[in-house]
């Protein structure tokens, strides 16, 4: 009798040892109290560099108790002619998983194990698999052909501006009042400020504060004003510096410019405010331009520049903050108005022919939206087949991911 | 509803400073029935009075947890025990009165529900209120909780939204060891997390560049993890466009931080005791909106009052 | 040549980056070169305070008007560029870490960074109260309903907001003051930042095309 108690709890033991181990071959000892997932299939993941492998399953039956019996899974992997091990643990209920893990140059094997707290379950393992690599992501035609599409039109409105047809393009209050903003400094001799965002040359919207710097510094450089740059970051330093003297070169004025038109301050963004107000404050500029990214310092600005009877013309794609600068200053370029002024105020053809272009893009963006509309809400209210598709396509067309 | 307006703490400062606004307000209303603009000093005089009033004498208002913050306190509440989980200090000392009270929450949360949480920061200026964080609440409020068995902080790393390209796909190719310089290899709660998409949910806290926006551009997109964000207040409209589908939920501002905070206590009482800043500075924002608001007011009958004697002129 | 050679530069890592985005393989360049960003910007500090060093130099050793704040301004730079290079006051010495909370690095960000910094911010408050005053009036109708929305989201931010519609019958709960506003940031706030999106994106297509064409090139300072 003592000694089959004994062996009962020897036999526990080993199995409590067992069970409690990371699961794996090892598993496949225990009794089976849980079902395997079934029909897990490795596949090769789609359109990348050749490191990944997607994986799909059925879940264990005993997953889809209430409770379910399965805690969670587990998915292996061994290198063929190598050693195994696990990759991922998974929530109950998951039936994929993509390794993005892999190398070209193995094949794979995976099994997935179903966890529970009475024992572990291992699938049967997929066959060999070795990812491939695809040298074009099919996934991204669409951004592809939308891309081409805005582009083509923006470079057909630019050869048939370069050609000599007449283009219309809007008046920008904001951007007429810097001939008149700049004569102002001059009348006053006071200074011209010019703040272009608190973010590096990889933001766009510092190149686009730049390329308008370039058009104002000519201005500022013709009228022999004087202007003033503090910046935050030394890129942006270095390129404003450039452009200055460029224009006072083109100008005729080269002895007229000097380095210390732009200054760093500091990256801090707050301290850079605080440098910046001291300026405004001491100095009392005639005329404040703000046109690159910004953040919350938007409105301190604004608001002092405001304060010391400023000329205010500001710009940003921020859209957080243009309700801001449309408080605070005398005239605020929205958005794509930004982008559009060094065009503007360049007044060339083939510059502004590149604004035309992008008209069309909002004008497929337009009926896009008003028909996706239509056809989701019609596809929705009535069960109508054509408006549910039509509604799936442009779903299809215009999903980047 | 009413439940709303229960109002604690000591409320004689507040009287008095409601007075004081009360009888400015109405001797510039009588002014501006003259037609005479308000001067910026005196609207700065009131805010002083609006704002530093409630910090002297303090006053704390019962929020109502808005659909907007529901979510993400739903989905941390949702995920099970053990999940892994990432808090992304993306702000500055600026920012941090208003946002910190946010990152302080979601990493009680995330505790309380027993999840593991990854701190780490892609702010230069957020390595610092990280550590204060780790120091304040984790290591005060919960010393069980062992350093990268429960928690491990990575650190700041440059980059900005470079960073966030390649940890989506691969955490160790830009952090091969957190902030202490111990491998990652080693650190056992991340034994599974080999890129931030085998992530169950990334809180990106912060307001500007890169903050919530880029996470989800960079890493919530293409890696299909869950993203919720903590935003400034002047920043949180900006998210809305990803809300609900790419963002599952916005803390915007204090309104919201508060908020948390009240859901919070509900619903884990024990955190009654611990300082709750967003609730704590609900008091200076609710007063300073209602003088903004009366400042509107004056505003607009000082422009009609000019525009009438204009044309009697 | 001083200006074509950039131009190609442009052109050709222009037309690369956006190749990539297409190509499996190439998809890395993408981060690569916002690495490689990253390194010039960090070398690009030693102009940025040198200028800094150089400018206040000047201003002190010039006597300008001002020059009090220079010497601020270049003793703040020194202590703290010293106190973050040699790691002083860091227990675990120089390979130790730099936010440890002795280090004076962190005693000087957490006590004097952080408290200017938030002062900064916190001017918004008085900021954002004087632009309301003089922004929000209803000159005409746009600026009526710009005022209506204002005023519908302050009082929503509020407990005071809930209080004085919390009658309104649950039926009808969109009328409810906080409600109204977060419909109006989840609805026309919503619309409106898309179509400011759209069009920043569209704005931006057509501005890269013009430097990758090299029409646009007053960056470069040539405003031909």
């Amino acid at each position: 009798m003592l000694f089959r108690v004994a062996i009962a709890f020897a036999c526990l033991f080993i199995i409590a040892g067992v069970a409690g181990q990371p699961a794996g071959d090892t598993a496949l000892a225990v009794q089976q109290t849980i079902a395997p997932v079934t029909s897990l299939i490795a596949t090769n993941h789609e359109y990348d560099n050749g490191t990944g492998i997607d994986l799909i399953w059925v879940p264990s039956i005993d997953d889809r108790l209430a409770p379910s019996r399965v805690t969670g899974y587990e998915v292996w992997r061994s290198v063929v002619g190598g050693s195994g091990s696990r990759i991922a643990e998974l929530p109950a209920g998951a039936n994929k998983f993509t390794d993005e893990q892999c190398s070209r140059e193995s094949t794979y094997v995976y099994s997935v194990v179903a966890i529970s707290v009475a024992g572990n379950a291992v699938s049967i393992s997929t066959a060999p698999i070795q990812p491939a690599r695809e040298w074009i992501n099919l996934h991204r035609l669409n951004l592809l052909a939308i891309a081409f599409l805005v582009s083509a039109a923006v470079i057909y409105f630019i050869q048939s501006a370069r050609s000599g047809k007449k283009l219309f393009v809007r008046k920008i209050a904001g951007l007429d009042a810097v001939d008149d903003a700049i004569g102002r400094a001059t009348e006053m001799g006071r200074p011209i400020l010019f703040i272009p965002g608190i973010q590096d040359m990889d933001d766009v919207q510092t190149i686009a504060a730049i390329t308008i710097l370039g058009r104002v510094s000519r201005v500022v450089a013709d009228y022999d004003t004087k202007i003033k740059m503090p910046v935050s970051r030394s890129l942006v330093m270095t390129a404003a510096r450039e452009t200055i003297k460029a224009s006072y070169m083109a100008a005729g004025r080269p002895d007229a410019y000097n380095d210390d038109m732009v200054s760093y301050v500091t990256d801090e963004q707050f301290g850079y405010v605080a440098a910046v107000d001291g300026i405004m404050v001491r100095e009392k500029p005639a005329t404040c331009f703000y046109l690159g990214a910004f953040f919350a310092e938007s409105l301190i600005l604004a608001e002092t520049g405001n304060s010391v009877g400023a000329i205010q013309i500001a710009g940003t794609a921020m859209p957080a903050q243009i309700p801001f600068f449309v408080a605070a200053c005398d005239f605020a370029l929205i958005g794509e108005e930004l982008f559009a002024a060094s065009a503007y105020l360049s007044n060339e053809p083939k510059q502004l022919g590149s604004l035309k272009g992008q008209d069309v893009g909002k004008a497929v963006a337009l009926v896009v939206i008003v028909v996706g509309t239509m056809a989701a809400t019609i596809g929705s209210a009535w069960d109508v087949t054509f408006m549910n598709q039509l509604w799936s396509a442009l779903k299809v067309v215009f999903q980047t991911n | 509803m009413t439940e709303a307006l229960v109002v604690t703490g000591t409320n004689l400062g507040v009287v008095i400073s409601l007075a004081l606004i009360a009888g400015g307000v109405i001797w510039l209303l009588v002014r501006s029935l003259k037609g005479k603009e308000v001067e910026r000093r005196v609207i700065f005089g009131f805010v002083l009075i609006a704002v530093s009033a409630p910090i002297l004498f303090p006053i704390t208002f019962h929020e109502q947890i808005s659909p907007v913050v529901k979510a993400v306190f739903d989905k941390i509440e949702s995920l099970p025990a053990g999940s892994t989980v990432a808090i992304s200090f993306d702000f500055d000392p600026a920012m941090a009165p208003e946002v910190q009270p946010m990152a302080n929450a979601f990493t009680r949360h995330c505790f309380a529900k027993g999840h593991k949480v990854v701190f780490l920061s892609i702010w230069a200026t957020g390595q610092s209120l990280l550590t204060s964080t780790l120091d304040t609440v984790v290591r005060r409020e919960f010393p069980e909780k062992r350093e990268r068995i429960d928690w491990v902080n990575l650190g700041y790393k440059a980059g900005n939204q470079g960073v966030l390209n390649v940890i989506v796909s691969d955490l160790r190719k830009m952090y091969p060891t957190d902030v202490n310089a111990v491998p990652l290899d080693s650190i056992p709660m991340l034994a599974e997390v080999k890129a931030f998409r085998d992530l169950s949910l990334i809180l990106a806290v912060g307001g500007g560049f890169p903050g919530p926006k880029e996470w989800v551009l960079y890493v919530g997109d293409p890696g299909n993890v869950p993203i919720a964000a903590g935003a400034a207040a002047v920043t949180a409209p900006q998210l809305y466009p990803y809300y609900p589908r790419q963002l599952i939920g916005i803390l915007g501002g204090i309104k919201s931080a508060a908020e948390y905070e009240s859901a919070m206590v509900d619903k884990y009482p024990q955190f009654d005791s611990v300082d709750k800043p967003g609730l704590r500075m609900m008091g200076p924002q609710t007063l300073a909106h209602m003088v903004i608001m009366m400042f509107i007011i004056i505003g607009n009958i000082v422009f009609f009052r000019s525009k009438r004697m204009r044309s009697q002129l | 040549m001083k200006r074509e050679v950039p131009l190609f530069i442009t052109f050709f890592v222009g037309t690369l980056l956006i190749a990539s985005v297409f190509i499996p393989p190439a998809e890395s360049w993408g981060e690569n070169f916002s690495v490689y960003f990253d390194i010039i910007a960090v070398f690009a500090f030693f102009l940025g305070g040198g200028n800094l060093l150089r400018i206040h130099l000047q201003k002190v050793a010039s006597k300008r008007p001002d020059w009090g704040y220079s010497i601020v301004t270049l003793v703040a730079f020194l202590v703290m560029l010293a106190a973050g290079l040699f790691k002083l006051g860091n227990p675990g010495g120089i390979s130790g870490n730099l936010t440890t909370a002795q280090s004076w690095f962190q005693i000087l960000f957490q006590n004097i960074m952080s408290p200017l910094g938030s002062t900064m911010y916190a001017l918004l408050a008085f900021f954002v109260a004087s632009a309301s005053y003089r922004a929000f009036r209803a000159k005409n109708r746009d600026a009526t309903i710009l005022l209506v929305a204002a005023f519908i989201i302050l009082l929503g931010r509020t407990p005071f907001g809930t209080m004085l519609t919390s009658w309104i019958p649950p039926q009808y709960d969109l009328l409810q003051v906080p409600n109204l506003a977060i419909w109006i940031m989840s609805g026309p706030n919503l619309a409106g930042q898309r179509a400011i999106m759209i069009g920043i994106g569209l704005g931006i297509v057509s501005m890269s095309l013009r430097i990758l064409l090299g029409i646009e090139r007053t960056y470069l300072g040539d405003d031909r």
